[in-house]
């Protein structure tokens, strides 16, 4: 009965086809230059390693590994800045592991979800965006001078320590969340008690996602240099530290004095260029130990 | 051969033991939150030295000089000035450079992994483009100092031995791993049934991944630009090598001029004795750049918690 009358049109072939080509050769050129622009952040990575290990070649030798500091760039070492970065990390390894596990049993196992969970909880996470310099100024306060640790290894160890606990705090919540529940419940049904049960069966299981936190934090920690810069470690020739409550020079300190000085001795540049591949190498090792300790020992359920 | 078993004794054993136990178990939790609360007295810590030494420091200058004098000269011994200004156009301009690199380069980046790479091209180049963020800073302030300033002096006439263009490029390329990941992060939540359903009306990948899956993760995405800069303006090694220690109150680029990090570091690096006017603004420029990068994580927080979308 009803007359079709002129029938509508809602896609116009004519112009899509003619358009077609063009988006299609556009998506196409687009996929390249995003193709490009992730690889530019690695050509410039490659840029950096490459340039670092031009300037220190021929610099890096075991005398600069075994040699005391020294004005002189062809005598000096850093033999007491790998000591300083070692005692760092002697501080700084046990002391974050036993709060960040602490805290992280606490918010995960002990804490009811509630006010004081959620307070702590964000109060972390608020202190993992703290700039590291501000850390360099609490710990300046409250360490060097309200304790009188002065710019003592511990004083930059407990500072370090602050500033990589968020890293540890999280990584070991994961962990512990990531045990499954049914582990717990037979535990419980052995008739177990909760600390037992976290000592022998919780702790145990995350124990390989804890470690792996804990050598981020410490590879963190070795490279930050803003906090002991603002500890107040000299730039003179820092005899090799024997004690903990002694003053130390470390590796991204050495980096950055030797940086800086470039400009008076030219060497100064090589000498930061040997300096950095050490460290980067450390950084490396360490690195490589999580990521086998990840792969190996993590049981998935 | 027989022991003789004390039955009496064993249940008296077991009790102490029990005791014992049920004491350690009551202490635990306590031992456990007194850790706990270690970083939030961190916290407290940061604020109250900040605060006080702050007060102290706004006694001896006006606060109102202090943010609007263009004039810094903290260590003058006949009329030190003391005033943020020189500083703050500092920390901006070299965040601004680097977000000039960052936002374009992270974006673009995660884009690529996220919609155009092969499961297998991701798995390689997502670790590597990883590397970048841990690389400690200082390596990257060195970069800047003896490499990019060189190289940029050979193209950009008039470029200072220390200005804020060269370390704001590279603490741009130091963020990048920041800004790819965390926005790969909130497009691969976008659910694949939206972009399949944008494919069978016919549109390319590029139009799905501009029209479909950035509207959906956009407060991903800008939180992770938020997350970038207040990164940015914490940054202190790059920019106390790189960008020198003029205190400019300007807005050249090619100039030198100190950032608020860099003036922490090169007041405390001696030349400030504890109890002088120089000593305490540390903490009144430490109290502003914490309250700053504070709200801006705080706000990164609030756009991606506020207005995602859930599927």
């Amino acid at each position: 009965m009803e007359v079709v009358e002129e029938k509508k049109k809602y896609i116009n072939l004519e112009v899509v086809q003619k358009k077609m080509a063009t988006r299609i050769l556009l998506n196409k050129l687009v996929k390249y230059l995003f193709l490009l622009s992730t690889l530019f952040g690695l050509v410039v990575l490659a840029v950096l390693l490459y340039r670092v290990y031009i300037d220190s070649v021929g610099w890096l030798n075991l005398d600069f590994l075994r040699n005391r500091l020294s004005t002189n760039p062809d005598r000096a070492g850093i033999v007491g800045a790998i000591v300083g970065t070692v005692w760092l990390m002697i501080i700084v390894g046990p002391v974050t592991m036993f709060l960040g596990i602490g805290t992280a049993l606490y918010l995960e196992e002990y804490a009811k979800k509630g006010r004081i969970h959620s307070f702590i909880q964000t109060n972390i996470t608020n202190l993992a965006g703290v700039p590291s310099i501000v850390f360099g100024l609490l710990g300046l306060t409250i360490f060097v001078r309200v304790f009188g640790l002065g710019s003592s290894i511990i004083a930059g160890g407990l500072t370090m320590s602050l500033l990589v606990l968020p890293i540890v705090v999280v990584a070991s919540q994961e962990a512990i969340r990531s045990v499954p529940q049914f582990l717990r419940e037979a535990s419980f049904g052995m008739g177990a008690t909760k600390w037992q049960t976290i000592k022998h069966v919780v702790l145990p299981t995350s124990l390989p996602g804890i470690l792996t936190g804990v050598i981020l934090a410490l590879s963190r920690a070795i490279g930050e240099t803003a906090p002991l810069v603002v500890i107040g470690i000299p730039a003179l020739l820092i005899p090799v530290p024997n004690s903990m409550f002694d003053t130390f020079t470390a590796l991204p300190m050495q980096v950055y004095y030797w940086t800086i000085d470039s400009v008076l001795v030219d060497e100064y540049a090589n000498l930061a260029a040997a300096t950095i591949i050490v460290l980067l190498v450390i950084l490396f090792i360490m690195n490589s130990i999580a990521i086998i300790i990840r792969n190996k020992f993590q049981k998935r359920y | 051969m027989s022991k003789t078993v004390n039955v009496k004794e064993l249940i008296q054993q077991k009790d102490r033991v029990s005791k014992v136990r049920a004491i350690v178990e009551k202490m635990i939790p306590t031992v456990l939150f007194l850790l706990a609360s270690i970083s939030i007295l961190t916290t407290v810590g940061i604020v109250s030295t900040l605060v006080y030494e702050t007060f102290l420091f706004f006694k001896e200058v006006s606060i109102i000089q202090f943010f609007t004098s263009p004039e810094l000269k903290p260590l003058s011994r006949v009329d030190p000035k003391f005033s943020i200004l020189p500083l703050l156009t500092g920390t901006v301009l070299t965040s601004l450079v680097a977000m000039f690199v960052a936002i374009p380069i992270g974006l673009t980046t995660a884009i690529f992994l996220s919609e155009y790479a092969s499961e297998k091209v991701r798995k390689l180049l997502k670790p590597l483009i990883e590397v970048l963020a841990g690389i400690p800073t200082i390596v990257y302030g060195f970069f800047a100092f003896t490499f990019v300033t060189p190289l940029l002096r050979e193209f950009v006439p008039g470029l200072q031995a220390t200005n804020a263009l060269s370390p704001g490029i590279v603490m741009g390329i130091m963020i990048i791993p920041l800004v790819a990941s965390l926005s790969e992060d909130a497009m691969n939540s976008v659910p694949n049934a939206m972009r399949e359903g944008a494919m069978a009306l016919g549109a390319t990948k590029l139009e799905v991944t501009l029209r479909v899956v950035i509207p959906a993760a956009i407060s991903g995405i800008i939180a992770s630009f938020v997350l970038g800069i207040s990164r940015a303006i914490g940054e202190t090694m790059i920019v106390t090598i790189a960008s020198g220690s003029t205190k400019n109150f300007t807005f050249d680029i090619t100039q030198s001029m100190q950032t608020m990090t860099a003036y922490i570091v090169e007041v405390t690096s001696g030349d400030a004795a504890a109890g002088t006017t120089a000593y305490y603004s540390l903490y009144a420029v430490a109290f502003t750049l914490f309250i700053f990068t504070l709200l801006m994580n705080m706000f990164a927080r609030y756009i991606s918690r506020k207005y995602r979308e859930v599927y």
